[in-house]
């Protein structure tokens, strides 16, 4: 196994470092929110290093305690791997000094704990190269998810946070059977060499679809998607955030590398039903945000919506599509962060998250506004944000694959998401019936909303970057005949 | 057939068993239980499906994925007993019916 010449392991720290942080935090719960921060900003040094030793060495590959596969644990990152730990070391950060105004001190000794625990798992999953390591992080990130929704209390967040965990048990054991299913077949649980192994035979469709299923239910595609608007509006507004733009993502990664890496080629049939149902979502997703009169529900229907754009590569099949999809996922990430913590400064402010009694905000909050208003173009997908730019790349694979009917969906899911966006930036500007009491937003709140609408808008600005990155070792590079090194 | 296809078959009947039980059931302690059956389901699959053949001796892979699995269950599990309590004590109800998603 290559083992690169770059000698630190900064694999493993990514890794380390958020454990290490969580166990301290809950050690040491008075000092849980200072902890919290040096340990999110220290996080920052491992991600950078190893995105550095991906962009120049290539593929990384690291076996924990000199063990290496079958029994020991191995680590790989490639492009698309240091890419997601990047976005989720900018989004993390931004949650993390968002939290430390947020939550009063009861609270914050629950949250840190959680949360870089829930970070450490994150990274684990994008880091881990076979397919039960993969269950494991899969599973502990559901459950430190479920405790932070419930960390809100009362009866919707419990009752919503319960859901959850039912619907993630469910989908994790289903990946597990197709676990199972694929080890007795071909006697390797690594991606790579199973990737090498498979064939077409009756196990491999079954554990295909179990899993597929399970991660289905996970990423919450739509019809599967009826969990995820109560947990995720529910919860307090770090968590929203947290959930919104990186825990589901980490199971649609999941999905990813399976059907890329796996399952190269799984006939026509099921990548269409991906794709329709990705469909569904856009259109069911956006109508359903469009008659919210909540905030945080429409907020939260809006992620159901964007999830539906994640599928509509898997009919496409050419790689510009895949390109599109994950420049989708940083995106989104961004930009659904941000949104999230902007309702979260207009709740703290206000109260309440009742649309049409936002009353004057723009004036009240403009900071806020503008945050939310930037994220709302970035989730539009108007230039120049990253949104965009996943759109413009989308659109092109289904010109270029002469598949038109994507088309009208990605057009007409943009002007529903503008209608929805510009419906509450519209009851922004006028005055409300209803007074409610308000109380002031902490600046570091607000700004660090604006600063996540921002990089979601400068993701736009230096699209190749991240695209030359993502393509390290990319398994739609290597589905073409390029050779792993 | 060996007695390991056999245990192998019993797990994919306890985890449809478990399935179903987990769409039926409308008391969460019972939904919990439900998982918890389609777990060892599981379980069984995976040893079942690595046990020993006339010329192999036993895999242990398999064995040490089920361990792992077991400790992942139990985690979950007291999880979502400490949720139900609290869910009880909060509303006074033990399943997730009224409300629940706004369509």
């Amino acid at each position: 196994m290559g083992i690169s010449t770059v000698s630190i392991p900064w694999a493993i720290w990514t890794i380390l470092l958020p454990l290490a942080g969580s166990l301290l935090c809950f050690l040491l719960p008075r000092r849980a929110a200072l902890l919290g921060q040096a340990a999110a900003f220290s996080i920052v040094v491992p991600v950078a290093g190893l995105g550095w030793q991906v962009a120049t060495h290539g593929i990384q590959r690291y076996a924990v305690g000199g063990w290496g596969a079958p029994l020991g644990i191995d680590l790989y990152a490639d492009g698309l791997s240091s890419l997601m730990l990047i976005m989720t070391a900018l989004v993390g950060l931004g949650i993390s000094l968002y939290a430390s105004a947020y939550f009063e001190r009861r609270k914050a000794q629950f949250f840190w704990p959680l949360w870089l625990f829930l970070w450490a798992v994150l990274n684990a999953l994008f880091l881990s190269g076979d397919i039960f390591n993969l269950y494991v992080t899969l599973e502990l990130l559901g459950l430190a998810a479920v405790a932070l929704v419930a960390l809100a209390g009362g009866a919707d967040a419990l009752t919503g946070a319960m859901r959850y965990l039912l619907v993630s048990l469910l989908g994790s054991l289903c990946y597990l059977l197709g676990v199972a299913l694929l080890y007795h077949a071909f006697g390797t649980l690594d991606i790579i060499s199973l990737g090498r192994l498979m064939m077409p035979m009756p196990a491999v469709w079954t554990a295909m679809g179990l899993m597929t299923a399970g991660l289905l239910l996970k990423t919450a595609l739509f019809p599967l998607h009826f969990w995820l608007p109560p947990a995720h509006a529910s919860a307090p507004a770090p968590v929203s955030a947290i959930l919104s733009a990186l825990v589901v993502k980490a199971s649609f990664y999941l999905l990813l590398r399976l059907w890329l890496d796996l399952f190269p080629e799984p006939g026509a049939a099921p990548r269409l039903l991906l794709g329709v149902l990705g469909a569904g979502a856009i259109l069911w997703g956006s109508l359903q945000a469009l008659r919210q009169k909540r905030l945080k529900l429409l907020v939260a229907y809006s992620t159901v919506a964007q999830l539906g754009y994640l599928f509509l590569a898997f009919p496409l099949l050419i790689s510009a599509a895949w390109n599109a999809v994950v420049y989708f996922v940083l995106s989104h990430a961004l930009a659904k962060s941000a949104m999230f913590l902007a309702v979260g400064n207009i709740l703290y402010f206000g109260g309440h998250d009742r649309i049409d009694e936002l009353d004057r905000i723009v004036q009240r909050l403009p900071l806020t506004m503008t945050a939310f208003a930037i994220a709302g173009i970035s989730i539009i997908g108007l230039p120049p944000s990253g949104g965009f730019v996943a759109k413009w790349l989308l659109l092109e694979a289904a010109f270029s694959s002469g598949q038109w009917g994507w088309v009208l969906v990605v057009i007409s899911g943009s002007l529903l998401a503008a209608a929805y966006v510009f419906k509450v930036i519209g009851f922004a500007f006028t005055q409300a019936k209803v007074l409610h009491e308000t109380r002031a937003v902490p600046t570091i709140m607000e700004w660090t909303a604006l600063g996540l609408a921002l990089a979601a808008l400068a993701l736009g600005l230096m699209a190749p970057l991240p695209l030359e990155l993502m393509d390290i070792g990319a398994p739609w590079v290597t589905l073409i005949g390029e050779e792993l090194p | 057939m060996t007695p390991f296809t056999l245990y192998a078959l019993t797990g994919i009947g306890l985890f449809v068993l478990g399935l179903y039980s987990l769409i039926v059931q409308a008391h969460l302690i019972r939904k919990v239980i439900a998982l918890n059956i389609m777990g060892s389901g599981v379980f069984l699959v995976l040893v079942g499906l690595g046990g020993p053949t006339s010329n192999t001796m036993p895999d242990p892979v398999p064995q040490a994925m089920v361990l792992t699995g077991i400790v992942v269950a139990i985690a979950a599990t007291a999880l979502a007993l400490t949720l139900i309590l609290r869910i009880q004590a909060e509303t006074g109800r033990t399943d997730l019916a009224e409300h629940s998603s706004q369509h």
